[in-house]
C-alpha cells in the first residue's frame, strides 16, 4: 500500500498504525578490535499491509536491517516498533514476526506437514485447526499432495514454498523474506515473484523483503529502501526510484542511467540548464530541497529508454545533444546505441525494435540525442 | 575397445583391494571356521571334520557370565560416553569458533600415548591407595576397605576412557554439519532455546550419536585389555576368554569358536542395529568422521 492510498484507504485504528517502526537504528559489529557500522542511522516506516522491499548491494546493511526486525540482532542505538510496541530484547521466538531464509532453512527430518506444522504447534494450537490451517496454506502454495514428502525429496522451488508456508501459516503480523529467490533459476524466480505477490494480496500480511536483485523489487514492491553502506539513500514507489533516482548511488544500481555533469548556465522555476547554445540545450528539473544556482556544477540523470536518435536537429524535443555513435549492440528486442556526447559524456540509448526497419545509425556515424526535460532529474551538485 | 576397457576400469581398481580381502581376510574366516569344528587336545592333536559344533555350545554354556558381562560392560560404557560426549561435542560444535581443530587435536592428544600405558596409568589412579582413593581414605571420607580397582566399575571406567573419543568425533561432525539457519528458523518459529535443542538440534544429531554407539560397542565388547589391567580376575570379558584359550590353555577349536560366535554376533547386532535405524544414515555418520 502506498502512503496516498493508505491515508485514503484506511478506516480501521489498526491500519493507521504503522506495522514496523524504526527510529535511528545504528547497529555496530565488532570484529578484532575494530567497529563496523553495518546500519548507520536507518529511520523507516513500513505500513500495514505493505510490501516493502528493502534493496543494496551485498554489505548495504539490508539484512542487518531485517535481522533486527525478526530480533536475532539487537540495535546499538535506536528502537524498533511493532504495531506500536517496542520490541527491544524481546528474542525471535516471542516477536509475532516470521521469516523465510535465504537457504530456506527446512528441518531436514520432518516432512512438508511436520515443518509447516511446527510454528503451530509450538503455540500449542489445537490439533485440528494444526491439521486445517496447515492444509490451507499448503494448497495456497500449491503443494498439495507432497505432505509427507522430505525436504530433500523435492525440488528448490517447491522448498521455496514450503519455507514460505512454514511462515505464513502463523499468521504473522509480518513476514521478513531474506532474498528467498536468490537460489532459483530465472524462469522459476520472475514465475515465483507473480506467486509471492498473488500470495501477499490473498493473506494481507505485511511483506518485507530483502534483496539486491533490482528487478525482483522493482516488480513486487509497493515501496522500496534503497540501501547503500548502512544507509538509506531513497525510499518511494519503484516508479519514483527508477524514474527520478535521488542519488548518484540510486542512478547507478537501479538500471543503467546516463549522466551528465556541467556548471549551472540558469536556474528557473525548478529547472536548470546545463547546456545552451549551438542549437544545443540540456535541461533537467530539480528534486524538492535541492536548489543549485548558475555556476554550480550539476549531475543530471536520463534514462537510457527515454532518449531518441535523429539524424539531425529537425524534431527535435526540449533537451538536444550532438554526439557520435561508439557501438551498436542488437538485444532482439531492441537495439543498444552508445554515444559519446559533445560534451565529451557516454550515453546510452535503448531503442525498441517496434518494426523491421534498418537500424537508425551506424557506428562512427554522427546524431543528435534528444529527450522530454521532464525526463531529465539533477541528482546532485559539486 | 575403448568401450570394454572403460567397462573393466572399476573392476582394475578393485583388483588389489579385492585381492588383499580376499586373501587376509576370507580365508583365514574359512580356516578359522575349521579350526572351530575341530576335535582332539594339545598334546594328541586336533583333527579337522567341519561338523563337530560342541565347541561352540561349550562357548556359550561354559562362558555364560563372561558373555553377560562384555554386553554389560559395552552397553553401559556407551551410555555413560554419550552422556559425557554429547555436551563436548556440542561445546567444541557451536562455542568453539575458529579453535574447533586445536580442541579437537587436545582430546586426540593422549591417545598418541599406547593403549595398554593409558590403561594401566588408570591402575595408579583408581588404585586402593591411589590419587584419589588414597587422600580420601586418609582424611576418612570413605571407608578404608572401598575399592574401585578390580570391579566392574574400573573396567567400565578404563572403556569409557579409552574409546571416548570415537563417541565424541561422530556426534560431533553430526552437530557440526547441522545448519545454523535451521536453529534459527527453529527460534524464529516460537520456539524457545530448549525447545530448539529437543525438537530440531537433538534429532539431527542423532545419526552421529548413532554412530558413536557402533564405533564404542563393537571393540568394547572384544575387548581384553581394560578387563585384565583394570578388572583383577572376577570380571573377566569374552576378550579375555579367547585370549586365555589361545595363548594359555592352547584350547585352538574353543578358542575359535569363541571368536567366530563374538563376530557373528556383534555382525548380527550391527545389522539389526542399522536397519532398526536406517542404514544409510548410521554408515553415513560413521563415514563422515
Amino acid at each position: 500500500m502506498t502512503q496516498a492510498s493508505e491515508q485514503a484507504g484506511s478506516t480501521s485504528a489498526t491500519e493507521t498504525i504503522p506495522a514496523i517502526q524504526m527510529a535511528g537504528i545504528v547497529k555496530e559489529f565488532h570484529s578484532r578490535g575494530d567497529v563496523v557500522r553495518a546500519v548507520d542511522g536507518v529511520d523507516l516506516e513500513i505500513g500495514s499491509g505493505e510490501f516493502f522491499s528493502l534493496l543494496g548491494p551485498s554489505g548495504c546493511g539490508k539484512t542487518t536491517t531485517m535481522r533486527m526486525i525478526a530480533g536475532f540482532e539487537e540495535p546499538t542505538h535506536g528502537e524498533v516498533r511493532l504495531y506500536g510496541a517496542s520490541v527491544l530484547g524481546v528474542p525471535p521466538h516471542k516477536r509475532d514476526v516470521n521469516m523465510v531464509f535465504q537457504s530456506y532453512a527446512l528441518f531436514p527430518h520432518m516432512n512438508v506437514f511436520e515443518n509447516v506444522a511446527f510454528g503451530l504447534r509450538r503455540k500449542k494450537t489445537a490439533k485440528d485447526e494444526v491439521t486445517r490451517r496447515v492444509g490451507e496454506i499448503i494448497e495456497t502454495v500449491g503443494l498439495s499432495g507432497r505432505e509427507k514428502r522430505r525436504p530433500r525429496e523435492l525440488s528448490g522451488g517447491q522448498q521455496q514454498r514450503v519455507a514460505l508456508a512454514r511462515a505464513l501459516v502463523n499468521q504473522p503480523r509480518a513476514l521478513l523474506l531474506d532474498e528467498p529467490l536468490g537460489a532459483l533459476d530465472l524462469k522459476l524466480r520472475q514465475a515465483m515473484e507473480v506467486e509471492l505477490k498473488r500470495i501477499q494480496r490473498e493473506v494481507g500480511i505485511t511483506f518485507i523483503y530483502v534483496t539486491h536483485d533490482q528487478g525482483e523489487a522493482l516488480t513486487m514492491s509497493d515501496r522500496i529502501a534503497v540501501m547503500n553502506e548502512g544507509r538509506v539513500e531513497q525510499l518511494g514507489t519503484p516508479r519514483d526510484i527508477y524514474a527520478r533516482p535521488a542519488t548518484r548511488f540510486v542512478a547507478g544500481f537501479i538500471g543503467t542511467s546516463n549522466i551528465l555533469s556541467g556548471p549551472v548556465t540558469s536556474a528557473a522555476g525548478g529547472s536548470v540548464v546545463i547546456l545552451d547554445g549551438d542549437g544545443q540545450h540540456v535541461e533537467a528539473t530539480l528534486r524538492d530541497g535541492l536548489s543549485l544556482s548558475a555556476g554550480d556544477t550539476a549531475e543530471i540523470t536520463v534514462r537510457p529508454e527515454k532518449v531518441s536518435i535523429k539524424p539531425d536537429a529537425d524534431g527535435c524535443a526540449g533537451c538536444r545533444l550532438r554526439g557520435t555513435v561508439t557501438e551498436v549492440v542488437y538485444l532482439g528486442t531492441s537495439t543498444n546505441y552508445n554515444v559519446v556526447t559533445s560534451t565529451g559524456d557516454e550515453i546510452t540509448v535503448f531503442v525498441q525494435n517496434s518494426d523491421d526497419s534498418a537500424e537508425l545509425a551506424e557506428r562512427g556515424a554522427d546524431v543528435w540525442l534528444t529527450w522530454d526535460p521532464r525526463h531529465s532529474y539533477v541528482i546532485g551538485a559539486q | 575397445m575403448h568401450g570394454i576397457r572403460s567397462k573393466l576400469t572399476p573392476y582394475y581398481l578393485m583388483l588389489p583391494g579385492g585381492l588383499w580381502l580376499a586373501i587376509f581376510f576370507a580365508v583365514p574366516i574359512v580356516m578359522m571356521i575349521g579350526l572351530s569344528t575341530m576335535t582332539g587336545n594339545v598334546i594328541s592333536g586336533f583333527g579337522e571334520t567341519w561338523q563337530h559344533f560342541g565347541n561352540y555350545v561349550q562357548g556359550f554354556t561354559q562362558y555364560t557370565p563372561e558373555w553377560i558381562r562384555s554386553a554389560e560392560y559395552a552397553g553401559l560404557g556407551c551410555l555413560i560416553s554419550i552422556v559425557l560426549s554429547y555436551p563436548i561435542a556440542y561445546w567444541i560444535a557451536f562455542y568453539g569458533g575458529s579453535r574447533k581443530s586445536t580442541y579437537l587435536f587436545l582430546l586426540l592428544l593422549p591417545f598418541f600415548v599406547s593403549f595398554v600405558l593409558r590403561t594401566i596409568a588408570w591402575n595408579y589412579i583408581l588404585g586402593d591407595q591411589g590419587l584419589i582413593l588414597g587422600p580420601l581414605k586418609h582424611w576418612g571420607l570413605i571407608a578404608p576397605g572401598f575399592r574401585v580397582l578390580a570391579t566392574g566399575s574400573a573396567v567400565i571406567i578404563g572403556i569409557v576412557y579409552n574409546y571416548l573419543p570415537f563417541m565424541i568425533l561422530p556426534i560431533y561432525v553430526a552437530l557440526e554439519r547441522v545448519d545454523p539457519t535451521v536453529i534459527e528458523a527453529g527460534r524464529d518459529l516460537y520456539a524457545g532455546s530448549a525447545t530448539v535443542f529437543r525438537k530440531v538440534v537433538l534429532p539431527l544429531s542423532l545419526p552421529g550419536v548413532f554412530a558413536g554407539v557402533l564405533l564404542n560397542f563393537v571393540p568394547a565388547a572384544s575387548d581384553y585389555v581394560n578387563a585384565s589391567v583394570l578388572g583383577g580376575t572376577g570380571n573377566t570379558m569374552i576378550g579375555n576368554i579367547i585370549y586365555d584359550q589361545y595363548f594359555v590353555v592352547q584350547n585352538y577349536p574353543v578358542q575359535a569358536s569363541l571368536s567366530f560366535s563374538l563376530m557373528g554376533i556383534l555382525l548380527i547386532g550391527i545389522f539389526l542395529y542399522a536397519r532398526a535405524l536406517g542404514t544409510e544414515e548410521v554408515l553415513e555418520a560413521a563415514a563422515a568422521i
